[in-house]
């Protein structure tokens, strides 16, 4: 995985609440066998018409967001499935930052997974965020992961948590596979002890 | 010792490694696999030369992607579908692990198949890579759904790495009244809690109402936890739970039979154990239900009307209007003057045997209602099977049901069971989110018996009225 590195860039406001994993991406996407190529299908029906063609309204089709590398979400977003195609729908569109005042449990480790990076705010904060990013071009929002810090446009920061061991691997785009097998001792010990245990299982 | 929750119990039983800031390895006793979330995972360790560490403990079923008619066994015509499956066909042999192909009578959708075939048992861990995993958790096992990376991840190592969450409880008091179901417990839990009422936490679901329920309604109940946001949904093993597994061909058999259930029954909340949330409802309160929105939580007693969105508070005005908007209503509507012109019955929500003679009951001796179109789409081959037996099947094809072969099929319309822009569907699955069974479709989630009743009368019925 690559390393996370601080953004700096355009954010888009999407303030609906339960934005959901069918929404980020439509079932029909979920039959590729690949983790690539998802972004020109990321918000599908939200994004294009029957025919195909984009719906100006929204967000993402605007000039000024069509670059966006944040976006400033609802409550709750990524509701719904474990479809690991949604964070990579908005990963290879480029978004790289999701802030929202909460997030579905499996969809926000499916983000740190694959170098994207939801943040956790309150009401207040996420609303500053929100206001800001309605400014389109002319605001700029900026993340710094190692300092935990998420700044507006007028250079407010707001700190922000993250799991510890969550940011070391996106920091350092750790695979956490490779992590893994470094303990087989322990797990082959587990597994040892555990079949006496429950021989059944 | 201090107190613990079944949760607490499960999750202390499984933990192989634990680092300072409280992350844990946590030991996966059953990797469920399907289709449309794996072949990236399969492909990941082809590439980094990793083998599946316990294919003994991992099954595989294609499910999502299959077409529901008996020309399936021949040929899948969507392309992209076919691929996903011969991929599955390919990997499970390749990497050893239990299959059940498309043509095997024991083929279904993934959390039907696992307890059918004894491979959930209490107190294990269960992982799949989809989200209603939740089911299992019916059994007093702690099984919920993972990404792709994590599949990969647990086929690699046949750990995951997990945080803890906290501990809710969901209790039902007293008894159901006459034409309520698991399914209206399930929803009317979300509708109180909200989609993200459950988020960080896993639900323990106990009371009397929930102790009186089948296993089947009981993971009909755990099933839909993750639609009010849950990890996972738990209900504690009970001698309802041990006559469910016992004789499945994986379940465990003479001394090891009774050892399990000795280890089962030490698998309850001990009394003073602390649960971060409660939620108390009781039986005789909950009511028939039915969603008049794009989410789950927008749930409602069917004698009610849709609601106005000015009723609501914060985002929830603009979600609610722009569901009204999306699903073609006005506020006001009775919701029994709703009319529906498909109804699908099935998915892992309602698509075990007991939802199907709940529907027979209902539509037994009568005919869909005109212009309907109605599928009934069992959970598993051998459900197909039994209700065939059982002549359920026929009741349905008499009544103009259309009977078609297991998969998720309209559940979430990824084979060709999808509904048209406009078409407005009562169903027995889980989600009805815009789009979910086909652009521009609309769903309302139903019990079976609601869904039985709205395909005979063309609209959007009370159960208890229908004579
Ligand atoms: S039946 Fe529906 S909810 Fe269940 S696994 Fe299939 S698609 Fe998912």
């Amino acid at each position: 995985m690559e390393k996370f590195k601080n953004v700096s860039g355009v954010a888009a406001p999407m303030p609906l609440i339960n934005i959901d994993t069918d929404m980020i991406i439509p079932k029909q996407f979920l039959k590729t066998i690949k983790r690539s190529g998802l972004g020109v299908n990321l918000f599908d029906a939200m994004r294009y018409d029957g025919s195909g063609n984009e719906i100006e309204s929204f967000v993402l089709n605007q000039p000024a967001y069509r670059k966006a590398e944040i976006i400033v979400a609802g409550d709750n977003f990524g509701c719904g499935s474990s479809r690991e195609h949604a964070p990579w729908a908005l990963k290879d569109f480029g978004i790289k930052v999701i802030v929202s005042t909460s997030f579905a449990d499996i969809f926000y480790n499916n983000c740190f997974k694959n170098g994207v990076l939801p943040i956790r705010l309150s009401a207040e904060e996420v609303a500053v965020l929100m206001e800001d990013a309605e400014r389109g071009e002319n605001a700029r929002i900026s993340v710094d992961l190692e300092a935990q810090t998420i700044s507006a446009t007028d250079g407010t920061a707001i700190s922000f948590e993250v799991d510890s061991f969550k940011k070391h691997c996106l920091l350092n785009g750790l695979d956490d596979i490779s992590l893994t097998m470094q303990k087989v001792d322990a797990i082959d010990g587990f597994e040892a002890e555990y079949s006496q245990r429950t021989p059944w299982a | 010792m201090s107190a613990k929750t079944l949760y607490d119990k499960i999750w202390d039983a499984h933990v192989v490694d634990k680092s300072e800031d409280g992350t844990c390895l946590l030991y996966i006793d059953r990797h469920l696999v399907h289709e449309v979330t794996s072949p990236q995972a399969f492909e990941g360790l082809r590439t980094a030369g990793r083998k599946v560490r316990s294919p003994e403990k991992t099954i595989a079923v294609p499910d999502h992607n299959v077409p529901t008619t008996a020309d399936r066994v021949k040929f899948i015509e969507n392309e992209e579908s076919r691929i996903q499956v011969e991929a599955l066909d390919k990997n499970a042999r390749d990497f050893g692990i239990h299959y059940y192909p498309v043509d095997d009578v024991r083929q279904g959708v993934v959390h039907i198949v696992g307890p059918e075939q004894g491979w959930t048992l209490p107190g294990m861990t269960v992982v799949c890579g989809d989200s209603h995993t939740a089911t299992h958790g019916a059994f007093g096992s702690l099984a919920h759904g993972i990404g792709t990376s994590e599949v990969e991840h647990v086929l690699a190592t046949q750990t995951l790495i997990q945080q803890k969450s906290k501990n809710m409880k969901v209790e039902i008091t007293g008894k159901l009244s006459p034409g309520v179901t698991a399914k209206d417990i399930t929803m009317t839990v979300i509708g109180k809690t909200g989609t993200a009422g459950g988020t960080g936490y896993v639900i323990e679901y106990c009371g009397e109402a929930i102790r009186d329920l089948s296993m089947e309604g009981r993971m009909t109940v755990c099933n839909m936890a993750i639609e009010g946001g849950a990890r996972a949904g738990l209900i504690a093993p009970d001698q309802t739970t041990y006559d469910y597994v016992k004789g499945r061909p994986h379940a465990p058999k003479g001394a090891d039979w009774d050892a399990a259930v000795a280890y089962w029954k030490t698998l309850f909340t001990d009394e003073d154990a602390h649960f971060d949330k409660v939620l108390v409802l009781k039986g005789e309160d909950i009511a028939p239900v039915v969603t008049w929105g794009t989410s789950p939580e927008d749930v409602l007693p069917i004698t009610g009307t849709v609601p106005n969105p000015t009723d609501f508070e914060g985002g929830k005005v603009v979600a609610a209007q722009r569901a009204l908007d999306y699903m073609g209503l006005t506020a006001g509507q009775k919701l029994t003057d709703i009319k529906i012109d498909t109804v699908f019955i099935g998915s892992c929500t309602n698509g075990r045997i007991e939802d199907f003679r709940a529907v027979a009951e209902v539509v037994k001796g009568k005919k869909i209602a005109d212009g309907m179109r109605a599928m009934i789409v069992p959970g598993s081959g051998l459900v197909r099977a039994q209700a065939e037996e059982e002549g359920l099947a026929d009741i349905f094809k008499e009544a103009g049901f259309e009977w078609r072969l297991a998969g998720c099929s309209m559940c979430l319309a990824m084979n060709p069971d999808q509904l048209q822009p406009g078409e407005r569907c009562a169903a027995t699955s889980n989600r009805n989110f815009e789009g979910r069974q086909g652009r521009g479709g609309r769903t309302h989630l139903v019990s079976p018996a609601m869904a039985a009743a709205a395909a005979i009368t063309g609209h959007l019925t009370d159960v208890r009225e229908l004579g």
